[in-house]
Protein backbone atom coordinates (compact mmCIF):
# COMPACT_ATOMS: atom_id res chain seq x y z
CA UNK A 1 0.00 0.00 0.00
CA UNK A 2 1.01 3.41 -0.66
CA UNK A 3 2.14 5.87 2.20
CA UNK A 4 -0.26 8.53 2.37
CA UNK A 5 0.42 11.89 1.23
CA UNK A 6 1.19 14.35 3.98
CA UNK A 7 -0.53 17.49 4.10
CA UNK A 8 1.80 18.62 7.08
CA UNK A 9 6.03 17.75 7.93
CA UNK A 10 7.64 18.70 10.92
CA UNK A 11 10.79 18.01 11.58
CA UNK A 12 13.09 18.71 14.45
CA UNK A 13 11.74 22.26 14.49
CA UNK A 14 12.84 24.46 17.54
CA UNK A 15 11.63 27.88 18.34
CA UNK A 16 13.26 29.90 21.39
CA UNK A 17 11.31 33.39 22.48
CA UNK A 18 14.49 34.79 24.24
CA UNK A 19 14.80 32.37 27.48
CA UNK A 20 11.73 30.04 27.23
CA UNK A 21 12.05 27.30 24.51
CA UNK A 22 8.61 27.54 23.06
CA UNK A 23 9.10 24.61 20.56
CA UNK A 24 12.01 22.08 21.24
CA UNK A 25 12.11 19.52 18.67
CA UNK A 26 8.61 18.73 16.84
CA UNK A 27 8.28 16.04 15.13
CA UNK A 28 4.30 16.07 13.11
CA UNK A 29 2.93 14.25 10.71
CA UNK A 30 -0.54 15.32 9.81
CA UNK A 31 -1.99 12.86 6.63
CA UNK A 32 -4.38 14.13 3.87
CA UNK A 33 -8.04 13.50 4.68
CA UNK A 34 -6.98 13.08 8.59
CA UNK A 35 -8.53 15.51 11.83
CA UNK A 36 -5.10 15.10 14.26
CA UNK A 37 -5.61 16.72 17.35
CA UNK A 38 -2.95 18.92 18.79
CA UNK A 39 -3.61 18.29 22.06
CA UNK A 40 -1.32 19.96 25.21
CA UNK A 41 -1.86 21.99 28.27
CA UNK A 42 -1.61 26.06 27.85
CA UNK A 43 2.09 26.92 26.94
CA UNK A 44 2.84 23.16 25.80
CA UNK A 45 3.53 25.06 22.25
CA UNK A 46 0.13 24.46 20.46
CA UNK A 47 -0.41 27.78 19.45
CA UNK A 48 3.56 28.20 18.31
CA UNK A 49 3.22 25.83 16.13
CA UNK A 50 0.12 26.83 14.50
CA UNK A 51 2.11 30.24 13.79
CA UNK A 52 4.84 28.61 12.35
CA UNK A 53 2.93 26.93 9.76
CA UNK A 54 1.48 29.90 7.93
CA UNK A 55 5.27 32.04 8.86
CA UNK A 56 3.26 33.95 11.40
CA UNK A 57 6.65 33.04 13.68
CA UNK A 58 9.60 31.69 11.99
CA UNK A 59 11.13 28.58 13.27
CA UNK A 60 14.81 28.31 14.36
CA UNK A 61 15.56 25.44 13.38
CA UNK A 62 13.97 22.04 11.38
CA UNK A 63 11.78 21.41 8.56
CA UNK A 64 8.61 22.91 8.11
CA UNK A 65 6.53 21.28 5.14
CA UNK A 66 2.84 22.58 4.59
CA UNK A 67 0.88 20.32 1.45
CA UNK A 68 4.71 19.79 0.15
CA UNK A 69 5.81 23.47 0.04
CA UNK A 70 8.44 24.36 2.28
CA UNK A 71 7.37 27.10 5.21
CA UNK A 72 8.95 30.10 5.39
CA UNK A 73 10.31 29.73 1.58
CA UNK A 74 7.31 28.79 0.16
CA UNK A 75 4.47 29.65 2.32
CA UNK A 76 2.70 31.90 0.47
CA UNK A 77 1.87 29.21 -1.90
CA UNK A 78 1.08 26.91 1.02
CA UNK A 79 -1.30 29.88 2.44
CA UNK A 80 -3.56 29.94 -0.30
CA UNK A 81 -4.18 26.45 0.33
CA UNK A 82 -4.78 25.92 3.93
CA UNK A 83 -7.67 28.01 5.52
CA UNK A 84 -7.22 29.28 9.22
CA UNK A 85 -9.39 29.36 12.01
CA UNK A 86 -7.59 31.58 14.77
CA UNK A 87 -8.58 31.34 18.42
CA UNK A 88 -9.38 34.90 18.82
CA UNK A 89 -12.22 36.65 17.38
CA UNK A 90 -10.76 38.65 14.59
CA UNK A 91 -13.73 39.51 12.22
CA UNK A 92 -14.90 42.73 11.01
CA UNK A 93 -17.53 43.50 13.47
CA UNK A 94 -18.91 46.77 11.19
CA UNK A 95 -19.54 44.53 8.38
CA UNK A 96 -21.92 42.22 7.59
CA UNK A 97 -21.35 38.52 7.46
CA UNK A 98 -21.13 38.67 4.02
CA UNK A 99 -19.11 41.20 3.79
CA UNK A 100 -16.71 39.76 5.75
CA UNK A 101 -17.00 36.29 3.46
CA UNK A 102 -16.29 38.45 0.62
CA UNK A 103 -13.22 39.82 1.44
CA UNK A 104 -11.63 37.00 2.49
CA UNK A 105 -12.60 35.44 -0.53
CA UNK A 106 -10.49 38.25 -2.53
CA UNK A 107 -7.46 37.55 -0.39
CA UNK A 108 -7.71 34.14 -0.62
CA UNK A 109 -7.79 34.82 -4.90
CA UNK A 110 -11.29 33.37 -5.27
CA UNK A 111 -11.40 34.09 -9.13
CA UNK A 112 -14.25 37.20 -9.24
CA UNK A 113 -16.48 34.91 -11.00
CA UNK A 114 -16.98 32.67 -8.52
CA UNK A 115 -16.97 34.60 -5.70
CA UNK A 116 -20.46 34.94 -5.31
CA UNK A 117 -20.94 31.79 -4.79
CA UNK A 118 -17.94 30.70 -3.05
CA UNK A 119 -19.46 33.44 -0.25
CA UNK A 120 -22.89 31.62 -0.70
CA UNK A 121 -21.81 28.09 0.01
CA UNK A 122 -19.32 29.23 2.65
CA UNK A 123 -22.89 30.98 4.56
CA UNK A 124 -24.34 27.43 3.90
CA UNK A 125 -21.93 25.63 5.85
CA UNK A 126 -21.81 27.76 8.41
CA UNK A 127 -26.13 27.84 8.54
CA UNK A 128 -25.56 31.31 8.36
CA UNK A 129 -27.70 32.25 5.00
CA UNK A 130 -30.57 33.70 6.86
CA UNK A 131 -27.73 36.27 8.66
CA UNK A 132 -25.48 36.80 6.14
CA UNK A 133 -26.83 40.68 5.78
CA UNK A 134 -26.73 40.70 9.76
CA UNK A 135 -23.60 42.75 10.74
CA UNK A 136 -21.50 40.86 12.89
CA UNK A 137 -21.48 42.78 16.02
CA UNK A 138 -25.33 41.90 16.21
CA UNK A 139 -24.79 37.97 15.66
CA UNK A 140 -24.60 35.67 18.98
CA UNK A 141 -21.33 34.26 20.19
CA UNK A 142 -21.83 30.85 18.30
CA UNK A 143 -23.12 32.58 15.16
CA UNK A 144 -19.93 34.36 15.03
CA UNK A 145 -18.14 31.38 15.73
CA UNK A 146 -19.28 29.66 13.07
CA UNK A 147 -18.62 32.52 10.48
CA UNK A 148 -14.96 32.71 11.62
CA UNK A 149 -14.96 29.02 10.29
CA UNK A 150 -16.75 29.94 7.52
CA UNK A 151 -13.81 32.40 6.75
CA UNK A 152 -11.56 29.89 6.98
CA UNK A 153 -13.30 27.86 3.95
CA UNK A 154 -14.84 30.59 2.02
CA UNK A 155 -11.85 29.29 -0.91
CA UNK A 156 -12.23 25.66 -0.24
CA UNK A 157 -8.82 24.59 1.39
CA UNK A 158 -6.88 21.82 1.19
CA UNK A 159 -6.11 21.98 4.74
CA UNK A 160 -7.81 23.23 7.84
CA UNK A 161 -6.25 24.73 10.87
CA UNK A 162 -7.96 25.39 14.35
CA UNK A 163 -6.33 26.68 16.60
CA UNK A 164 -8.74 26.42 19.95
CA UNK A 165 -12.05 25.90 17.81
CA UNK A 166 -14.29 26.23 20.75
CA UNK A 167 -11.88 27.88 23.99
CA UNK A 168 -14.29 29.84 26.31
CA UNK A 169 -17.74 29.00 24.64
CA UNK A 170 -20.83 27.73 25.95
CA UNK A 171 -21.46 24.13 26.02
CA UNK A 172 -24.59 24.29 23.52
CA UNK A 173 -22.16 26.16 21.03
CA UNK A 174 -19.25 24.06 21.68
CA UNK A 175 -21.45 21.01 20.81
CA UNK A 176 -23.14 22.96 17.36
CA UNK A 177 -19.40 23.64 16.49
CA UNK A 178 -17.93 20.15 16.99
CA UNK A 179 -21.06 19.08 14.90
CA UNK A 180 -19.97 21.67 11.66
CA UNK A 181 -16.29 20.17 12.05
CA UNK A 182 -17.37 16.77 12.39
CA UNK A 183 -19.26 16.79 9.26
CA UNK A 184 -16.01 19.01 7.62
CA UNK A 185 -13.69 15.97 8.52
CA UNK A 186 -16.05 13.33 7.10
CA UNK A 187 -16.21 15.35 3.95
CA UNK A 188 -13.04 14.47 3.93
CA UNK A 189 -11.23 17.91 4.69
CA UNK A 190 -7.78 17.73 6.16
CA UNK A 191 -7.80 19.39 9.68
CA UNK A 192 -5.45 19.99 12.20
CA UNK A 193 -6.95 21.06 15.46
CA UNK A 194 -5.03 22.40 18.76
CA UNK A 195 -6.86 22.03 21.96
CA UNK A 196 -6.70 21.56 25.31
CA UNK A 197 -10.21 20.20 25.23
CA UNK A 198 -9.81 16.67 26.12
CA UNK A 199 -13.14 15.90 25.21
CA UNK A 200 -12.88 18.24 21.68
CA UNK A 201 -9.75 15.83 20.92
CA UNK A 202 -11.37 12.46 21.77
CA UNK A 203 -14.57 13.40 19.56
CA UNK A 204 -13.20 14.83 16.49
CA UNK A 205 -9.91 13.84 15.73
CA UNK A 206 -8.65 10.37 14.26
CA UNK A 207 -5.44 10.47 15.55
CA UNK A 208 -3.96 12.80 18.62
CA UNK A 209 -0.44 13.85 19.21
CA UNK A 210 -0.13 14.90 22.62
CA UNK A 211 2.46 17.65 23.48
CA UNK A 212 4.30 18.92 26.07
CA UNK A 213 7.35 21.16 27.09
CA UNK A 214 7.77 21.56 23.06
CA UNK A 215 7.21 18.23 22.06
CA UNK A 216 5.25 15.26 20.95
CA UNK A 217 5.03 12.93 23.89
CA UNK A 218 2.68 10.32 22.63
CA UNK A 219 0.82 10.20 19.67
CA UNK A 220 -2.07 7.76 18.80
CA UNK A 221 -5.53 6.77 17.85
CA UNK A 222 -7.48 8.22 21.26
CA UNK A 223 -8.36 4.79 22.02
CA UNK A 224 -5.27 3.07 21.62
CA UNK A 225 -3.38 5.64 23.33
CA UNK A 226 -5.99 5.11 26.52
CA UNK A 227 -5.41 1.36 26.03
CA UNK A 228 -1.39 1.87 26.01
CA UNK A 229 -0.48 4.35 28.54
CA UNK A 230 -4.04 3.86 30.90
CA UNK A 231 -5.09 0.56 30.71
CA UNK A 232 -8.30 -0.27 30.31
CA UNK A 233 -9.91 0.20 33.93
CA UNK A 234 -9.17 3.19 36.65
CA UNK A 235 -10.01 2.73 39.88
CA UNK A 236 -10.66 6.84 41.64
CA UNK A 237 -10.36 6.27 45.27
CA UNK A 238 -12.59 9.13 47.56
CA UNK A 239 -11.98 10.29 51.00
CA UNK A 240 -10.07 13.00 53.58
CA UNK A 241 -6.53 14.31 51.75
CA UNK A 242 -4.79 12.09 54.09
CA UNK A 243 -6.32 8.96 53.60
CA UNK A 244 -5.69 10.29 49.70
CA UNK A 245 -1.93 10.27 50.21
CA UNK A 246 -1.75 6.79 52.08
CA UNK A 247 -3.68 5.48 49.03
CA UNK A 248 -1.60 7.15 46.82
CA UNK A 249 1.77 5.34 48.83
CA UNK A 250 0.31 2.18 49.13
CA UNK A 251 -0.60 2.01 45.46
CA UNK A 252 2.59 3.21 44.04
CA UNK A 253 4.33 1.03 45.95
CA UNK A 254 2.56 -1.48 44.34
CA UNK A 255 3.64 -0.42 41.03
CA UNK A 256 0.29 1.15 40.14
CA UNK A 257 0.59 4.55 38.20
CA UNK A 258 -1.57 7.14 39.83
CA UNK A 259 -2.90 10.79 39.32
CA UNK A 260 -4.36 13.32 41.87
CA UNK A 261 -7.89 14.39 40.11
CA UNK A 262 -9.01 16.61 42.28
CA UNK A 263 -11.24 14.83 45.00
CA UNK A 264 -9.98 11.89 44.27
CA UNK A 265 -6.77 9.42 43.74
CA UNK A 266 -6.86 7.51 40.36
CA UNK A 267 -5.27 4.26 40.11
CA UNK A 268 -4.95 3.30 36.69
CA UNK A 269 -4.71 0.03 35.20
CA UNK A 270 -6.69 -1.34 37.57
CA UNK A 271 -8.12 -3.99 36.11
CA UNK A 272 -4.78 -5.95 36.95
CA UNK A 273 -5.04 -5.68 40.72
CA UNK A 274 -8.45 -7.56 41.60
CA UNK A 275 -8.46 -7.62 45.41
CA UNK A 276 -5.37 -5.77 46.42
CA UNK A 277 -7.11 -2.36 45.83
CA UNK A 278 -8.63 0.14 48.05
CA UNK A 279 -12.25 0.38 47.67
CA UNK A 280 -13.54 3.41 45.06
CA UNK A 281 -15.51 3.68 41.65
CA UNK A 282 -14.25 1.65 38.30
CA UNK A 283 -14.61 3.52 35.40
CA UNK A 284 -13.13 3.24 31.77
CA UNK A 285 -9.45 4.79 31.52
CA UNK A 286 -10.03 7.69 29.81
CA UNK A 287 -7.79 9.93 27.44
CA UNK A 288 -7.56 12.57 30.03
CA UNK A 289 -6.01 9.76 32.46
CA UNK A 290 -3.39 9.87 29.64
CA UNK A 291 -2.98 13.49 29.25
CA UNK A 292 -2.73 14.62 32.54
CA UNK A 293 -0.21 11.19 32.78
CA UNK A 294 2.53 12.59 30.66
CA UNK A 295 1.63 16.26 30.49
CA UNK A 296 2.06 16.69 34.23
CA UNK A 297 -0.35 17.14 37.43
CA UNK A 298 1.03 20.64 37.82
CA UNK A 299 0.03 23.60 35.78
CA UNK A 300 2.34 26.15 34.86
CA UNK B 1 -12.64 19.87 -0.88
CA UNK B 2 -10.00 20.34 -3.57
CA UNK B 3 -11.57 22.60 -6.47
CA UNK B 4 -10.65 24.58 -9.34
CA UNK B 5 -9.57 27.49 -7.08
CA UNK B 6 -6.81 25.20 -5.09
CA UNK B 7 -5.45 24.09 -8.78
CA UNK B 8 -5.63 27.58 -10.26
CA UNK B 9 -2.95 28.67 -7.15
CA UNK B 10 -0.59 26.29 -8.18
CA UNK B 11 0.99 29.11 -10.10
CA UNK B 12 3.92 30.47 -8.47
CA UNK B 13 3.31 33.51 -6.10
CA UNK B 14 5.12 36.67 -6.77
CA UNK B 15 5.92 40.02 -4.53
CA UNK B 16 3.48 42.80 -4.61
CA UNK B 17 1.13 41.12 -6.10
CA UNK B 18 -1.61 43.46 -7.07
CA UNK B 19 -4.64 40.90 -6.18
CA UNK B 20 -2.88 40.50 -2.84
CA UNK B 21 -3.09 44.13 -2.73
CA UNK B 22 -5.96 45.30 -4.12
CA UNK B 23 -7.57 42.43 -1.99
CA UNK B 24 -6.23 44.51 1.34
CA UNK B 25 -7.57 47.68 -0.12
CA UNK B 26 -11.05 46.34 -1.20
CA UNK B 27 -11.28 45.37 2.83
CA UNK B 28 -10.42 49.09 3.76
CA UNK B 29 -13.32 50.15 1.45
CA UNK B 30 -15.59 47.90 2.81
CA UNK B 31 -15.22 48.89 6.00
CA UNK B 32 -15.26 53.15 4.79
CA UNK B 33 -18.45 52.61 3.71
CA UNK B 34 -19.78 52.22 7.12
CA UNK B 35 -18.16 55.62 8.30
CA UNK B 36 -17.60 57.81 4.82
CA UNK B 37 -20.53 59.96 6.49
CA UNK B 38 -18.63 60.98 9.48
CA UNK B 39 -15.15 61.39 7.71
CA UNK B 40 -16.97 63.76 4.99
CA UNK B 41 -18.86 65.56 7.82
CA UNK B 42 -15.30 66.36 9.58
CA UNK B 43 -13.17 66.72 6.05
CA UNK B 44 -16.31 69.56 5.33
CA UNK B 45 -16.92 71.37 8.65
CA UNK B 46 -13.20 71.67 9.86
CA UNK B 47 -11.57 73.90 7.03
CA UNK B 48 -14.83 75.98 7.31
CA UNK B 49 -14.78 76.34 10.87
CA UNK B 50 -11.04 77.11 10.60
CA UNK B 51 -11.50 79.57 7.52
CA UNK B 52 -14.51 81.54 9.57
CA UNK B 53 -12.85 82.11 12.15
CA UNK B 54 -8.96 83.12 10.68
CA UNK B 55 -11.02 85.63 7.84
CA UNK B 56 -13.23 87.40 10.49
CA UNK B 57 -10.66 86.89 13.16
CA UNK B 58 -6.98 86.83 11.57
CA UNK B 59 -7.87 88.14 8.28
CA UNK B 60 -9.24 91.99 9.76
CA UNK B 61 -5.65 92.23 11.12
CA UNK B 62 -3.33 90.32 8.10
CA UNK B 63 -5.05 92.19 5.03
CA UNK B 64 -2.46 90.07 2.59
CA UNK B 65 0.09 88.07 2.17
CA UNK B 66 2.09 87.34 -0.35
CA UNK B 67 -0.05 89.01 -2.43
CA UNK B 68 -3.43 87.00 -1.99
CA UNK B 69 -5.96 87.06 0.64
CA UNK B 70 -5.47 85.73 3.96
CA UNK B 71 -7.97 83.70 3.93
CA UNK B 72 -7.02 82.17 0.58
CA UNK B 73 -3.96 81.68 1.94
CA UNK B 74 -4.86 80.12 4.53
CA UNK B 75 -7.35 77.96 2.84
CA UNK B 76 -4.78 76.64 0.04
CA UNK B 77 -2.19 75.97 3.10
CA UNK B 78 -5.01 74.05 5.09
CA UNK B 79 -4.73 71.66 2.20
CA UNK B 80 -1.30 69.94 3.75
CA UNK B 81 -3.38 69.69 6.95
CA UNK B 82 -6.21 67.73 6.44
CA UNK B 83 -3.87 65.43 4.10
CA UNK B 84 -1.17 65.26 7.08
CA UNK B 85 -3.96 64.44 9.65
CA UNK B 86 -5.57 62.19 7.63
CA UNK B 87 -2.98 59.87 6.71
CA UNK B 88 -0.92 59.99 9.45
CA UNK B 89 -3.81 59.60 12.35
CA UNK B 90 -5.42 57.08 10.04
CA UNK B 91 -2.25 55.12 9.76
CA UNK B 92 -0.71 55.32 13.45
CA UNK B 93 -4.42 54.66 15.10
CA UNK B 94 -5.89 52.07 12.19
CA UNK B 95 -2.97 50.14 11.64
CA UNK B 96 -2.58 49.86 15.78
CA UNK B 97 -5.86 48.83 16.23
CA UNK B 98 -6.46 46.06 13.63
CA UNK B 99 -2.84 45.21 14.99
CA UNK B 100 -3.50 44.80 18.54
CA UNK B 101 -6.81 45.04 19.35
CA UNK B 102 -9.13 43.58 16.58
CA UNK B 103 -5.92 41.37 15.60
CA UNK B 104 -7.14 42.11 11.89
CA UNK B 105 -3.31 41.31 10.38
CA UNK B 106 -3.02 37.78 11.94
CA UNK B 107 -5.88 36.79 9.58
CA UNK B 108 -4.72 39.02 6.60
CA UNK B 109 -1.53 37.33 6.58
CA UNK B 110 -2.72 33.46 7.20
CA UNK B 111 -4.18 34.26 3.30
CA UNK B 112 -1.43 34.87 0.92
CA UNK B 113 -0.17 38.18 1.36
CA UNK B 114 2.82 39.49 2.94
CA UNK B 115 3.65 42.09 5.15
CA UNK B 116 4.85 44.16 2.35
CA UNK B 117 1.58 43.53 0.16
CA UNK B 118 -0.16 44.17 3.30
CA UNK B 119 1.56 47.43 4.17
CA UNK B 120 1.41 48.56 0.58
CA UNK B 121 -2.06 48.23 0.33
CA UNK B 122 -2.84 50.03 3.73
CA UNK B 123 -0.45 52.63 2.41
CA UNK B 124 -2.56 53.47 -0.78
CA UNK B 125 -5.45 53.30 0.39
CA UNK B 126 -4.93 56.09 3.04
CA UNK B 127 -3.10 57.95 0.61
CA UNK B 128 -5.54 58.35 -2.04
CA UNK B 129 -8.10 58.73 0.74
CA UNK B 130 -6.60 61.57 1.84
CA UNK B 131 -6.08 62.82 -1.80
CA UNK B 132 -9.26 62.96 -1.71
CA UNK B 133 -10.40 64.34 1.29
CA UNK B 134 -7.37 67.19 0.80
CA UNK B 135 -9.29 68.69 -1.74
CA UNK B 136 -12.06 69.80 0.60
CA UNK B 137 -10.24 72.46 2.05
CA UNK B 138 -9.45 73.78 -1.25
CA UNK B 139 -13.56 73.21 -2.53
CA UNK B 140 -14.48 75.45 1.40
CA UNK B 141 -11.90 78.21 0.64
CA UNK B 142 -13.18 79.03 -3.21
CA UNK B 143 -16.79 79.77 -0.90
CA UNK B 144 -14.49 82.06 0.44
CA UNK B 145 -13.64 83.58 -2.77
CA UNK B 146 -10.59 81.82 -4.43
CA UNK B 147 -10.98 81.29 -8.06
CA UNK B 148 -11.12 77.92 -9.89
CA UNK B 149 -7.73 76.93 -11.94
CA UNK B 150 -6.94 74.31 -14.24
CA UNK B 151 -3.94 73.46 -11.95
CA UNK B 152 -6.17 72.78 -9.28
CA UNK B 153 -6.81 69.48 -11.01
CA UNK B 154 -3.18 68.36 -10.01
CA UNK B 155 -4.04 68.74 -6.34
CA UNK B 156 -5.26 65.14 -5.58
CA UNK B 157 -1.89 63.73 -6.53
CA UNK B 158 0.11 66.30 -4.80
CA UNK B 159 -1.95 64.91 -2.13
CA UNK B 160 -2.01 61.10 -2.46
CA UNK B 161 1.66 61.38 -3.09
CA UNK B 162 2.41 63.69 0.65
CA UNK B 163 -0.15 61.09 2.36
CA UNK B 164 1.77 58.20 0.91
CA UNK B 165 4.47 58.89 2.91
CA UNK B 166 2.75 59.97 5.87
CA UNK B 167 0.90 56.61 5.73
CA UNK B 168 3.60 55.25 6.04
CA UNK B 169 4.96 57.17 8.90
CA UNK B 170 2.11 56.48 10.50
CA UNK B 171 2.20 52.53 9.98
CA UNK B 172 6.17 52.63 10.83
CA UNK B 173 4.65 54.61 14.27
CA UNK B 174 2.43 52.15 14.97
CA UNK B 175 4.57 49.62 15.09
CA UNK B 176 7.17 50.90 16.64
CA UNK B 177 5.36 52.04 19.87
CA UNK B 178 4.44 49.74 22.60
CA UNK B 179 1.18 51.49 24.10
CA UNK B 180 -1.58 53.50 21.54
CA UNK B 181 -0.80 56.27 24.58
CA UNK B 182 2.91 56.68 23.05
CA UNK B 183 1.07 58.28 19.86
CA UNK B 184 0.99 61.51 22.31
CA UNK B 185 4.42 61.89 22.20
CA UNK B 186 4.73 61.79 18.16
CA UNK B 187 2.38 64.33 17.77
CA UNK B 188 2.96 67.19 20.26
CA UNK B 189 6.62 66.36 19.74
CA UNK B 190 6.44 65.67 15.70
CA UNK B 191 2.95 66.43 13.85
CA UNK B 192 2.39 69.49 15.42
CA UNK B 193 5.36 71.14 14.88
CA UNK B 194 5.72 69.92 11.23
CA UNK B 195 2.10 71.65 10.51
CA UNK B 196 2.21 74.68 12.11
CA UNK B 197 5.95 75.24 10.41
CA UNK B 198 4.84 74.13 6.70
CA UNK B 199 3.82 77.61 5.97
CA UNK B 200 0.61 77.21 5.74
CA UNK B 201 -0.39 80.03 8.78
CA UNK B 202 2.43 82.14 8.20
CA UNK B 203 5.22 81.94 5.21
CA UNK B 204 8.06 80.63 5.95
CA UNK B 205 10.35 83.17 4.64
CA UNK B 206 9.65 85.48 7.46
CA UNK B 207 11.39 82.75 9.78
CA UNK B 208 15.01 82.86 11.09
CA UNK B 209 17.20 81.41 8.51
CA UNK B 210 17.95 78.13 10.44
CA UNK B 211 14.19 77.74 10.63
CA UNK B 212 13.94 78.05 6.94
CA UNK B 213 16.56 75.78 5.98
CA UNK B 214 15.06 73.28 8.60
CA UNK B 215 12.15 73.65 7.22
CA UNK B 216 13.58 72.14 3.90
CA UNK B 217 13.31 68.49 5.75
CA UNK B 218 9.57 69.04 6.48
CA UNK B 219 7.81 67.01 4.12
CA UNK B 220 4.71 69.13 4.36
CA UNK B 221 6.35 72.14 3.91
CA UNK B 222 6.86 71.50 0.48
CA UNK B 223 3.06 69.54 0.10
CA UNK B 224 2.04 73.09 1.15
CA UNK B 225 4.31 75.07 -1.37
CA UNK B 226 3.28 72.54 -4.24
CA UNK B 227 -0.16 73.03 -3.88
CA UNK B 228 -0.12 76.57 -3.79
CA UNK B 229 1.72 76.71 -7.15
CA UNK B 230 -0.71 74.07 -8.32
CA UNK B 231 -3.71 76.77 -7.49
CA UNK B 232 -1.72 79.91 -8.77
CA UNK B 233 1.02 79.15 -10.96
CA UNK B 234 3.78 76.45 -11.39
CA UNK B 235 7.92 77.54 -10.89
CA UNK B 236 10.84 75.32 -11.48
CA UNK B 237 10.79 75.06 -7.75
CA UNK B 238 8.43 72.62 -7.83
CA UNK B 239 10.55 69.91 -9.44
CA UNK B 240 12.37 70.11 -6.17
CA UNK B 241 9.90 69.88 -4.19
CA UNK B 242 7.68 66.73 -5.91
CA UNK B 243 11.48 65.11 -5.67
CA UNK B 244 11.52 65.57 -1.44
CA UNK B 245 8.06 63.76 -1.68
CA UNK B 246 8.84 61.34 -3.81
CA UNK B 247 11.39 60.35 -1.91
CA UNK B 248 9.58 60.45 1.24
CA UNK B 249 7.01 58.22 0.10
CA UNK B 250 9.37 55.64 -1.26
CA UNK B 251 11.79 56.30 2.32
CA UNK B 252 8.45 55.94 4.74
CA UNK B 253 7.06 53.00 2.79
CA UNK B 254 9.99 50.83 3.22
CA UNK B 255 10.92 51.76 6.80
CA UNK B 256 7.03 50.82 7.79
CA UNK B 257 7.59 47.55 6.03
CA UNK B 258 10.84 46.79 7.92
CA UNK B 259 9.35 47.82 11.33
CA UNK B 260 5.56 46.02 10.45
CA UNK B 261 7.29 42.93 9.89
CA UNK B 262 9.36 42.72 12.50
CA UNK B 263 6.12 43.50 14.80
CA UNK B 264 4.02 41.17 13.11
CA UNK B 265 6.40 37.83 12.20
CA UNK B 266 8.17 36.51 15.51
Amino acid sequence: MEAPQLAIRLRGVHKRFGEITAVDGLDLDVPEGTCVGLLGPNGAGKSTTMKMLTALAMADAGEIEVLGFKVPEDSKQARALCGVVPQLDNLDVELTARQNLAVFARLYRVPAAERRAAVDGALEIANLVERADTRVDKLSGGMRRRLLIARGLVHRPRLLLLDEPTVGLDPQVRQELWALIDALRTEGTTILMSTHYIEEAERLADTVSIMANGRVVARGRPAELVREHAGVETLEVYGPPARLVEVREEAEAAGYRVRQTGTAVAILGAEAGNGRLPEGVRRAASLEDVFVLLTGEEVE
Amino acid sequence: MTTTTAGRLRRRLHRLEPAAITGVMSRDVTNFMTYWKATTFSSVLDPTIYLVAFGLGLGTIVAAVEGMEYVVFVGTGMVGTAILFSSAFGAMYGVFIKHRFQRTYDAILAAPVDTEELVTAEVAWLGLRAGVYGCAPLLVTMIFGLDPSWGMLLVPFIGAITAFGFAGFGVFAAAAVSKIDHFNYIQSALLTPLFLVSGTFFPIDELPQAAQIASNFNPLYHCVELVRHAVFGLESIDLFHISVLLVFAFGMWRLAIWRLEKRLIE
